[in-house]
């Protein structure tokens, strides 16, 4: 097989790992925040909810997970499962996974601002969604950032988990390539573009990071 | 305006406990329009808590608190009653807190520190509140400042940028909380120099202080906090220079030591 035709299959894979990647983060970044505001709760049986459900995420297999959730809807509602619900079951899998270990960061960032920065909010008047919004949260962002860098380059690579259920992300191209052309050669490429991915992940949050050095504690 | 003889805070007979330790033990605080008071005392004996109760950090278990004519918490049946969120708000207009720590933000310029919760706490003009912080930054000695953030500045200018942070709010009264403790020697000067020349211009003050001969030098009045009440009160000259109560002097004593 010519290369550019090899490449071009691993292009329209890449594609698909890309929006399995970019889907997930738009929900899950935003789940993680009320999930890590359940955890802190101080209404026990949301925060125990929290926990329970952190502890699941944590606690099995990403794969696992994915699969659950995609024979849910047939074992326990006796819905037909469609072409479709392999994707649909990818992405909630993914961003309600995501989401706990966000969560988890989002709370380490948010204990971790001095309680002086709460009080000092407080005398001045500051309501507590102002002092959330604009005392407590850009410091947080700025504290969690290599933790959620972290956790985002592990996501780019975790999505090649989705060729277990058999959506046609890069590495299940990479697989059926590799297994055609009888060599390894398609997955060096699928590696070179998951390392290139990554290489502007990093550039793109050392950029924020930078922007952000203006102040330390 | 405020009738010049009726006090800006009143409290009165205040109890406080951590669990079984009692922090509070029936203390009892006015302070007079344009009055400068300083607390002093050993470390434990209450006075910051008191502090912190003042400024609604904390709530006391019995005891009342008012802000002028303003009743913040009263006592009922021997259990202190807070006023509902909108007296708590009112309350937390009239006075400003500076802390030992100074607990600036420090995402915040300084200019930013300042004026931010005149603009969105209290919805002043910006304008209009960023002249008047630039007028406290030059009474603070720090004009040119306005855009650096408080990790660039010294402990002193930190703290005197929080000093600014709550006059920007137009406090009736304005709380110091052991201010100097966390500056050396020199920088502690300059820090009692800002707040001396406040008191020269009649601001109303109360400040938990350890250094005496400033308290003795500015305040108009000095209580004398230990294991949770009042020991000795009384003008700053005669606590300072002749205590009445055994345990007085021996503070003094040891601080001198």
């Amino acid at each position: 097989m010519a290369f550019d035709t090899m490449m071009g299959m691993l292009g329209n894979g890449f594609v698909v790992t890309i929006e399995l990647f970019l889907i997930t983060l738009l929900g899950s970044l935003p789940l993680g925040v009320f999930v890590a505001l359940g955890r802190m709760s101080s209404f026990l049986p949301l925060q125990w909810i929290m926990r329970f459900y952190i502890s699941i995420m944590r606690g099995t297999p990403l794969m696992l997970q994915m699969f659950a959730i995609y024979f849910a809807p047939y074992y326990v509602f006796g819905i037909d499962l469609t072409p479709d619900s392999k994707w649909n079951a990818t992405i909630v899998a993914f961003i309600i996974n995501y989401a706990a270990y966000f969560a988890e960061i989002y709370r380490s960032g948010i204990q971790s601002i001095p309680r002086g920065q709460y009080e000092a909010a407080d005398v001045l008047g500051y309501s507590k969604t102002q002092t959330f919004m604009k005392i407590v949260l850009p410091q947080v962002i700025k504290r969690i950032l290599p933790a959620m860098g972290n956790e985002i380059i592990t996501l780019v690579k975790d999505t090649s988990l989705a060729f277990a259920i058999g959506v046609a992300e890069m590495f299940s191209t990479a697989k059926a390539l590799a297994a055609r052309e009888a060599n390894m050669f398609p997955y060096l490429l699928a590696g070179l573009f998951y390392w290139l991915f990554n290489m502007v992940v990093e550039v793109v949050l050392n950029r924020v990071e930078k922007k952000l050095d203006y102040y330390h504690d | 305006m405020t009738d010049s003889n009726k006090p800006l805070v009143t409290i009165e007979n205040v109890y406080k406990s951590y669990g079984s330790n009692q922090v509070l033990h029936g203390v009892s605080l006015s302070v007079s329009p344009g009055e400068v008071v300083a607390v002093i005392g050993p470390s434990g004996g209450g006075k910051s808590t008191l502090l912190r109760c003042a400024t609604l950090l904390e709530r006391f278990d019995s005891g009342t608190l008012a802000y002028g004519d303003l009743d913040v918490a009263v006592d009922r049946d021997g259990t202190a009653v807070y006023g509902s969120k909108d007296v708590i708000a009112q309350a937390k207009l009239r006075f400003g807190l500076v802390f030992q720590n100074y607990n600036l933000f420090p995402h915040y310029t300084v200019l930013k520190n300042i004026t931010d919760a005149p603009i969105s706490v209290q919805k002043r003009n910006r304008d209009e509140v960023e002249q008047q912080a630039r007028q406290l930054l030059s009474r603070m000695g720090l004009e040119g400042n306005e855009g650096k953030v408080p990790c660039e500045l010294s402990g002193g200018q930190q703290q005197r940028v929080s000093i600014a942070r709550a006059l920007c709010m137009n406090p009736d009264i304005l709380y110091f909380d052991e201010p100097t403790s966390a500056l050396d020697p020199e920088l502690t000067q300059e820090v009692l120099r800002v707040i001396r020349s406040l008191a020269e211009s009649h601001m109303t003050m109360v400040i938990v202080t350890h250094e005496m001969t400033f308290a003795r030098d500015v305040a108009d009045r000095i209580v004398f906090l230990d294991g949770g009440s009042i020991v000795e009160e009384g003008p700053a000259d005669q606590v300072i220079n002749n205590p009445t109560q055994q345990r007085t002097r021996e503070f003094l004593l040891r601080y001198e030591g």
